[in-house]
């Protein structure tokens, strides 16, 4: 018996310490928002910063982290969806498949001021694109790029054999095959994976550091070629470079919040894509 | 056919273009950082000290900068290594389905909040913690540091480690209880030595995440570039390094070289950790 209740009280420890992390994850939800839901209003949301930051929105910032993921989804899409429809539908195992995946494996763990070097190296200067939004969705192109790779290969994979073969059978080569029996069933996946990337896009920092953002721009950018403000890095100046960063307080809680909604929104959408497709299709 | 052709020389193409990436990350790092090989050479990167802006001499001894990484990650996996796998083994081993199906998301939660966040949280709410707690001028430092470190640290390690145990054979433990051992010891004596390599694993890819992290280092851990082992002290990372003064210097300069120097031994680490714990995952079959 004493066996037994040295085992509970074992348990009871082990669930605790879980436990213990849960409700680290709750608070920091929980003092965002509690702080940031006073702050956002619609003049907040809509509005121009004025005395650079100290009072009035942050309209700028999220249309510039909106143009931002809009950038980096519309390059890093089909150079991911490409990589893994080759993955899963043509690669053999062979040198060149081998070293894509270690490719992508290294990607995924590059860390992401290194990206930033690499971004200011090669798109800003080297390209003479500037910092701009180009350089800045470029490079966070090159580093959400395993996100959709990784999530589409696995969603083309899960198509069963028998889709293709019976399309095979009837004479569809096999770039028709893909496009009318494979593509459309994984498509689920792939958006998905497009998702969680724009949440990684919208949340990053130390990428667009380097290679876009700007602190307070007066106006709106007027091409690709211009600097844009971002959420992430506004509530970076803001929280540590503002001259009266305690009075400002309110509307870093509020830039935060609406970060985090952004970015946790997003991968709740993710989740619910996921189920509302596995619920259609059944295999 | 010909349309078939086509299709697959263009995927092969896109294909081509994670590999073309990651040889241009190299690339661009190591010719950034070239010039400083020859004036004024790769020995003054191995110096004690970090003044990069001077009117005498300018040092650019990335000593302090490698020893506030080492510092600030030592301490983080301290608190997170046994919080994790902890977690790990009462989400696989102990808790209800149910139970599970609602710890896992949530702790991943923590994986998505962009680190800029977190980093704000810790400015605004635990370094003052810290500050009061020990009674300090100032609570950016090495510890409040490695606080938050821990908490990013804990989705990867607890996701991966927890694969690790659930990819153990339900042999091992069935034979390990049909032989008379309680729950608990299966679970201490079979389940967890077996899936140790994972475990491991994950805790290497646990420390890449911890060095590479930059925003929230770079908000809380003072920023002093002192080469210590006190954990009140403030220190200054690599990455936080890189992120502070490469907004401030001229492009070209010693300083801007050094500074993509830094970047080169970050890729290097980062790198090395992440392999090793991919051979280590794919040896033992744990990968997913």
């Amino acid at each position: 018996m004493s066996g037994n209740l040295g085992q509970k009280l074992i348990y009871l420890l082990l669930r605790l310490i879980t436990y213990v992390i849960v409700i680290s994850v709750g608070y920091i939800l929980f003092d965002i928002i509690r702080h940031g839901i006073p702050v956002i209003n619609w003049e907040f949301l809509t509005a121009f910063p004025r005395r650079s930051g100290a009072e009035g929105g942050i309209l700028p910032a999220i249309l510039g982290t909106a143009y931002l993921t809009i950038g980096t989804i519309a390059v890093a899409l089909p150079l991911g969806v490409g990589c893994a429809i080759y993955l899963s539908e043509y690669a053999e195992q062979n040198r060149f498949s081998e070293l894509v995946r270690l490719a992508i494996i290294t990607l995924a763990g590059v860390p992401s001021i290194v990206y930033g070097l690499f971004g200011l190296g090669l798109f800003v200067l080297f390209f003479r694109f500037g910092t701009s939004i180009l350089a800045g969705s470029l490079t966070l192109a090159c580093m959400v790029l395993p996100i959709i790779i990784v999530t589409s290969e696995e969603a083309l994979r899960a198509v069963p054999r028998g889709y293709r073969e019976a399309s095979l059978a009837l004479g569809a080569t096999k770039w028709e095959t893909i496009r009318t029996n494979v593509l459309p069933y994984s498509i689920s996946g792939i958006i998905t994976g497009s998702i969680l990337a724009i949440g990684r896009a919208a949340g990053e920092t130390a990428p667009i550091l380097l290679t876009v953002a700007a602190f307070f721009l007066p106006k709106l950018p007027d091409s690709i070629f211009d600097q844009v403000m971002a959420l992430p890095y506004h509530l970076y100046i803001l929280a540590t470079q503002h001259p009266e960063a305690d009075k400002v307080l309110p509307l870093q809680y509020g830039t935060a919040l609406v970060l985090l909604i952004l970015v946790l929104g997003m991968n709740l959408g993710a989740i619910i894509v996921r189920i509302h497709f596995r619920k259609k299709y059944k295999w | 056919m010909r349309m078939d052709k086509f299709m697959r020389m263009v995927l092969a193409g896109t294909a081509s273009f994670s590999v073309l990436i990651v040889a241009l990350i190299f690339l661009f790092l190591g010719k950034e950082a070239a010039p400083f090989a020859f004036d004024p050479g790769l020995g003054k990167l191995f110096g004690a000290q970090w003044i990069p802006v001077s009117f005498q001499e300018e040092l650019f001894g990335i000593y302090p900068l490698l020893a506030g990484s080492s510092l600030v990650t030592l301490l983080a996996m301290l608190f997170s290594i046994p919080l994790s796998v902890v977690g790990a083994i009462y989400i696989s081993e102990v808790a209800q389905p149910v139970e599970r199906e609602f710890l896992k998301p949530f702790i991943e939660i923590l994986a998505s909040i962009p680190s800029v966040v977190l980093g704000f949280f810790g400015l605004v709410v635990l370094a003052p913690l810290v500050k009061n707690f020990f009674g300090l001028g100032s609570g950016l430092n090495a510890l409040t540091a490695a606080l938050l470190l821990a908490l990013m640290a804990l989705p990867t390690i607890i996701t991966i480690s927890e694969d690790a145990l659930a990819s153990v054979p339900r042999s091992f433990k069935q034979a390990s209880l049909a032989l008379g051992a309680s729950e608990l010891q299966t679970i201490f004596r079979v389940t967890v030595p077996a899936a140790l390599p994972g475990i491991i694993a994950a805790i290497m890819l646990g420390i890449g995440r911890v060095i590479g992290e930059t925003m929230a280092v770079l908000m809380v851990s003072g920023n002093s570039a002192l080469i210590t082992l006190y954990p009140l002290d403030s220190v200054r990372t690599m990455t936080a390094t890189i992120a502070a003064e490469m907004g401030e210097v001229p492009f070209g300069g010693h300083h801007y070289q050094a500074l993509f120097w830094v970047g080169i031994a970050l890729l290097l680490i980062t790198f090395v950790l992440n392999t090793l714990s991919r051979i280590v995952l794919k040896k033992y079959g744990m990968a997913q």
